[in-house]
């Protein structure tokens, strides 16, 4: 039923597009998202999208008064699929970083976490150049981690997935030494898990603000600017107002937005 | 920065980043990846096919004679195996088999089914090794009755008859054929990327991932892809002439 529904709005949407109409007020609000990130996007079995990520968008969207339409899309076809108006925003963590700025624009932090190795427990080499050295490495495709790793961990052997679910995965198998990611998501999508009890964070959090950013943001393309000071303001309403914690509290033990 | 001080290479890179819908400058720079992406790519689909061709050629005769025993699950195992998507099987070998702990806990995991690069390669010959025998099994059945009378009539054993009369027509027959699935085989092996494997489409993805762009990395992959199959088609031309070339129209002679 839901399916059929946003199939429907996704028709409407690609008419408004041939029109030329798309993205104008009144309309839907296309939101890009990734749907395999718990516990910030994830799908059930019944194709409903659930997740921290999902409960911003669909708050923003109150909020506009506008109505919320979620567009699932592959994480590495991201920015390109925001760049081709599949959608009009991307709620998905995506980390505002000086390179993704290039190419789109970013409202305010929603929230920031740091990036943190993830390894076997007692495992024999530390989190460093050295130690990871000829290491298999598993990271996320397109993400800050992939920069981060080619820049911070250049003799490790790069292993390179679509989603986060198959790093984990992979992880669990032991066809990874380590892989680099979210420390959050870690947390929560894995070592508190099942699948992740043999397994634990390895090092400190890392420190770079050139791949890593500043925090995640709602990404909008650069001509609408308008649409991103109105993003903008209502982060920061739903931070100030208590709205956040509520939606915080449901997923995380800990705050989230970062300092 | 004038115009005027800019060396020719500065050029080339400023319009590839700012008046060209591709950049290729970026391409160039990382044109050695694609290389070993399509190394990958050829090692992986030319050991596969070598293994999936020598698999099929016991199996397609069992199928073609109608072997008592062997007959059934070797239909059964082709029929399997033309039945359900490459990536499908991919999948179950690598994602698939690696949640059962005593797969990961057997003699085979370490160097074998751990790795990417093997789960691929066993998926890969099975896949191609189903297809082949099913076209070289009706290229069998297809060889003429009176080749193979006359072969016995000249005293030939039937494992002679095979070998010398049977085999060769029906390898001739199948190459058309074949030529296809090689193709199919190389477009197929775009799974590979989707196990980890940095193979020319792997190389692209990950270029795409790393600077966040759309289609310079797909274009690329592409170009390899079309100039793969291009020598593959004119290899198989050349093939064909050498083996088919007795069934070639004869054209007439001027006077």
């Amino acid at each position: 039923m839901i399916k059929k529904k946003l199939t429907m709005l996704g028709l409407a949407g690609v008419l408004a597009l041939v029109t030329g109409t798309a993205a104008a007020g009144g309309h839907g609000l296309r939101v890009g998202v990734e749907g395999a990130y718990p516990p910030f996007s994830w799908k059930e079995a019944d194709g409903t999208l659930k997740g921290f990520d999902i409960d911003m968008a669909m708050e923003v969207c109150k909020r506009l008064n506008r109505e919320c339409v979620l567009v699932e899309q592959e994480w590495d076809g991201m920015i390109p699929a925001l760049l081709a108006k599949k959608f009009d925003t991307i709620i998905a963590s995506m980390s505002i970083t000086e390179e993704r700025k290039k190419k789109i624009d970013f409202t305010v932090k929603y929230y920031n976490t740091p990036a943190k190795l993830v390894a076997k427990k007692g495992a024999s080499f530390d989190g460093t150049a050295a130690g990871l050295n000829g290491k298999r490495l598993g990271v996320q495709r397109a993400t800050t981690h992939q920069c981060s790793a080619e820049k911070l961990f250049p003799g490790a052997e790069l292993v390179l997935y679509a989603t986060q679910e198959e790093v984990w995965q992979d992880l669990a198998a032991g066809r990874l030494d380590a892989q680099l990611s979210d420390s959050l998501q870690a947390y929560e999508g894995f070592l508190a898990l099942d699948a992740g009890s043999g397994f634990d964070f390895l090092g400190d959090a890392i420190d770079d603000v050139e791949c890593q950013g500043v925090g995640a943001g709602f990404a909008v393309r650069k001509e609408d600017s308008a649409l991103r000071d109105q993003l903008s303001q209502i982060i920061l309403d739903i931070r100030a107002d208590g709205t956040y914690k509520a939606m915080n509290d449901k997923y995380f033990a800990v705050d989230i937005y970062g300092n | 920065m004038a115009d005027t001080e800019r060396t020719f290479f500065e050029y080339l890179v400023y319009v590839s980043e700012n008046h060209s819908p591709l950049d290729f400058m970026l391409v160039a720079d990382h044109i050695d990846k694609f290389f070993y992406g399509a190394l990958l790519t050829i090692e992986i689909t030319v050991l596969a096919l070598f293994i999936g061709g020598v698999m099929a050629i016991p199996l397609a005769i069992a199928r073609a004679y109608r072997h008592r025993w062997l007959n059934a699950p070797i239909f059964g195992f082709t029929y399997f195996f033309r039945g359900t998507p490459l990536l499908v099987q991919t999948y179950l070998v690598y994602y698939g088999l690696a949640q059962f702990d005593f797969v990961r806990e057997s003699f085979l995991w370490d160097p074998v089914l751990s790795s990417p690069w093997w789960c691929a390669l066993i998926t890969f010959s099975l896949n191609t090794a189903a297809y082949t025998t099913e076209f070289l099994r009706g290229a069998i059945e297809n060889t003429a009755k009176g080749e193979i009378e006359a072969a016995r009539a000249c005293g030939m054993s039937p494992a002679r008859v095979m070998r010398r009369i049977v085999l060769p027509s029906a390898f001739r027959r199948a190459l058309p054929a074949y030529s296809n699935e090689v193709i199919f085989m190389l477009h197929s092996s775009v799974v590979l990327s989707t196990i980890t494997l940095q193979d020319i489409l792997g190389v692209g993805r990950w270029l795409n991932g790393r600077y966040y762009l759309a289609y310079e990395g797909f274009i690329t992959a592409m170009l390899f892809y079309m100039a793969l199959v291009f020598l593959i088609s004119k290899g198989f031309r050349v093939w064909e002439k050498h083996w088919l070339g007795h069934l070639r129209a004869r054209t007439a002679v001027e006077n």
